[in-house]
């Protein structure tokens, strides 16, 4: 592999009167995580969903480098073609579990989907791989056939990565996986998520606004500001030695990152 | 009748209905949209059936209307005599006289052939229509055949029951292209749709969807690889004619648990018992 | 003998923008040189900044003026301009790194963050990974029974001995330690000097930062003093 995974340049995006996005960039390699922290409103959402090809750029390119190596504009990029990317080679974990899992599926369904929509049509063998993905991210397999309406929001926040991983994705979006969740139960996914990330390499473009979470998970940091990038390096260089005042604000305003 | 265009509606209707039919023919199994009409009987009653039947059927054409597979129910009579009267065409019970057969819920156990045309009332014309709530990201999965949602469906069937347990409306890959809901026929009848040599037309009034199967065309219901497509009837012989391979219907006959099992398609259980008496 | 880390004139400063900007210089024209199986200890008086020299030494800390040359495998390379992808490759491979505190990962059995740090990757070596972790360990007096648990309830000794254990993991040509027997006893004080001398015959090149004399005295060869910029200036 020569080059990253993903790239931006000059992204810039408003919203009416609210620039959204001023001039961004970004590379990713594969295998790495990257954070964008900021506060609300910093463009971080913004910033993942153009990244992710579901928002368009008033003006900007965003490329990703395929698994043969050819490069595509991923807003050049047919919807269908995209849409099967989104299913396939990427995943995307929202804050709210609820959003992206079928509430009226069983756990082992949710988990299931994107492998039929693969064009896999064996059950047993689909039910195999979504009994080893449960195992994976820690779910009862006995619950298998439960409906997610009964699973504490960790466990629905757990499933959602069981889901969008069954694949094996080489690069997944996470927008706040983590927020919501109790203390205790984020230390748990957290470190669910920093394992399977880590074994099975994948790149992850993770949007927080939590330090600490960017310090577990992430080996760089972007800092972004009313959409713009105004600090990025190294994770430990971005939180203990921040040299934007913005940055030195954010890690001065946490307890202990 | 005077009054009236023949068939009830005018030709404009008609023109704007057979260009959709047009349409749907040349891409089977695809759901076009059409400008159904107020028809002089409620939805759900068969407006869409009623308006296709209406714009394809002549002065020469011979019309047969079942309801559950029966000729002599309320919808079924009612249909025959709103055609007889408007059109003044021929009606008849039995499937080898008929020309245009309107629909409810069957298929004729009768193999139909090139001559005739079937029309279903279809109540639901989107496959998708309880796993996706959204019209507009329905019409985009049919356009990408984005179909991994309707084996989510199937796959809870055999988490919860062991097997697919959908008994009628089971999905249907047409032309291997677009998946299609064949109206609320039983699983049993699927198999029939499959290369049928009749056109089969499906109008659905309340939803205003027109689509078609044309003759000799693959219509496959979806399965998984370990649990394959199964058409199932009950385990019963009937009780006037003997058959042991049509779909039956259970009747319950008193008030102390007495049932019978007897052929849903009437013209066929008649036509058995005449050819042994 | 090879030259592991070359610095030149190194400096370093911190603007507090949220305190009005002011600007704290903490290093300026530090030079030394470290050769492969040498140990150099930092010197000097409690906010000399030698934890700032060591932390910029890992890229940690920007500099903002000098060069810190790194010898990283076959080539030489400025990590004081290095891009973050470089870092973290010298980082992987070449530079390690031990902290005065385990910074504990919730969940994560003291077992496994050492064996992580052996980067033995790839199927098949996650046993010798455990194996060698186990092995430092018990070296460090961490017995069997504490291996399967996070550290994070562990007392400071014992978690300062993971750390060390993870430190000494991997096989990186430089290590980079800051106080490393603070809490610790005689005993495992002397394991850790041991440690220590074996890396070094073994060829690694180490910089540490050492408050106990006698360890220093024990491992150092030479020593680096810093001085607190603001008593000079």
């Amino acid at each position: 592999m020569s080059g990253p995974l993903l790239s931006a340049r000059a992204l810039a995006l408003r919203f009416g009167p609210i620039t959204a996005l001023d001039g961004v960039g970004a590379d990713l390699w594969p295998g790495e995580v990257l954070a964008v922290v900021g506060e609300s409103g910093s463009g971080k959402t913004t910033l993942l969903n153009v990244l992710a090809g579901r928002l368009r750029p008033d003006a900007g390119h965003v490329w990703y480098r395929e698994p043969d190596g050819h490069v595509a504009d991923v807003h050049a990029m047919p919807p269908p073609v995209l849409r099967r990317l989104h299913r396939s080679d990427w995943g995307f974990v929202q804050q709210d579990p609820r959003a992206a899992l079928r509430m009226d599926v069983s756990a082992g369904g949710n988990v299931g989907e994107r492998l039929m929509a693969a064009g896999a049509r064996h059950y047993g063998h689909i039910r195999e791989e979504a009994a080893r993905w449960l195992e994976e991210v820690e779910i009862d397999v006995a619950r298998m056939d439960d409906r997610p309406g009964t699973f504490s929001g960790g466990m629905l926040q757990r499933l959602q990565i069981a889901r969008t991983l069954v694949t094996r994705p080489c690069l997944v979006f996470m927008d706040e996986p983590t927020g919501g969740l109790d203390v205790s139960v984020q230390a748990r996914l957290l470190d669910l998520i920093r394992t399977l990330v880590r074994r099975l390499g994948i790149a992850v473009v993770l949007v927080t606004h939590d330090l600490a979470v960017a310090r577990l998970m992430a080996g760089r940091i972007m800092v972004m500001q009313r959409g713009r990038v105004v600090e990025d390096g190294l994770a430990d260089q971005v939180l203990d030695d921040p040299r934007h005042p913005y940055t030195q604000l954010l890690v001065s305003s946490v307890l202990a990152a | 009748m005077k009054g009236y265009n023949f068939a009830y509606l005018d030709e404009q209707t008609k023109r704007m209905l057979r260009r959709a039919l047009l349409k749907a023919v040349a891409i089977p199994g695809h759901q076009i949209p059409f400008g159904a009409r107020e028809m002089p009987l409620p939805y759900g009653w068969g407006t869409g059936g009623i308006q296709v039947t209406a714009c394809v059927i002549g002065r020469d054409d011979t019309l047969k209307v079942i309801d559950q597979g029966a000729d002599d129910t309320t919808n079924a009579v009612s249909i025959r005599r709103f055609f007889a009267k408007t059109a003044g065409v021929a009606t008849t019970t039995r499937t080898v006289d008929a020309t245009v057969i309107q629909t409810r819920h069957r298929i004729p156990e009768t193999p139909l052939t090139e001559a005739q045309i079937i029309v279903y009332q279809v109540p639901q014309p989107e496959p998708l229509y309880k796993l996706e709530p959204s019209r507009a990201e329905t019409r985009r999965m049919h356009a990408l055949a984005e179909y991994g949602a309707m084996h989510v469906k199937l796959y809870e069937q055999v988490a919860r029951y062991g097997q697919i347990a959908i008994s009628y409306d089971y999905p249907v890959m047409v032309n291997g292209r677009h998946l299609m809901a064949p109206s609320p026929i039983p699983a049993f009848d699927n198999p029939k749709m499959h290369r049928m040599k009749a056109l089969q037309l499906f109008g659905a009034g309340r939803e205003k969807r027109i689509y078609a199967v044309p003759p000799y065309t693959d219509v496959v219901s979806l399965d998984f690889e370990d649990y394959p497509f199964r058409a199932g009837r009950a385990p019963h012989a009937c009780a006037l004619c003997g058959d042991t391979a049509s779909y039956l219907d259970e009747v319950v006959t008193d008030d102390r648990g007495g049932r019978m099992f007897v052929c849903s398609d009437t013209d066929h259980c008649a036509t058995r018992r005449e050819r042994v008496a | 003998m090879t030259l592991a880390i070359s610095v030149r004139g190194l400096g370093k400063g911190f603007t507090l923008h949220l305190q009005g900007g002011v600007r704290l210089d903490v290093l300026r024209g530090v030079s030394f040189d470290v050769h492969a199986g040498e140990c150099v200890a930092i010197a000097g008086p409690s906010g000399a900044g030698k934890t700032s020299l060591l932390r910029s030494l890992y890229g940690t800390y920007r500099a903002d003026a000098g060069v810190i040359l790194v010898r990283h495998e076959a080539a030489v390379v400025d990590l004081a301009t290095a891009d973050p992808r470089t870092i973290l490759a010298i980082r992987a491979r070449t530079l390690g790194y031990v902290s005065q505190f385990l910074r504990v990962v919730p969940r994560v059995p003291a077992l496994a963050i050492v064996a992580e740090a052996t980067d033995m990757g790839g199927a098949g070596l996650e046993r010798a990974a455990e194996a060698r972790a186990r092995e430092l360990l018990l070296r460090l007096a961490i017995p069997e029974s504490l291996h399967g648990l996070a550290p994070a309830t562990f007392s400071g000794g014992e978690q300062q001995r993971v750390n060390l254990a993870r430190g000494f993991a991997g096989a990186h040509p430089i290590l980079l330690i800051d106080e490393p027997t603070s809490a610790l006893d005689a005993a495992n004080r002397a394991t850790v000097v041991a440690m220590i001398r074996e890396a070094k015959a073994a060829g690694r090149a180490i910089v540490g930062i050492f408050h106990d004399e006698t360890v220093r005295d024990a491992v150092a060869d030479r020593v680096h003093e810093v001085r607190p910029l603001r008593e000079a200036a």
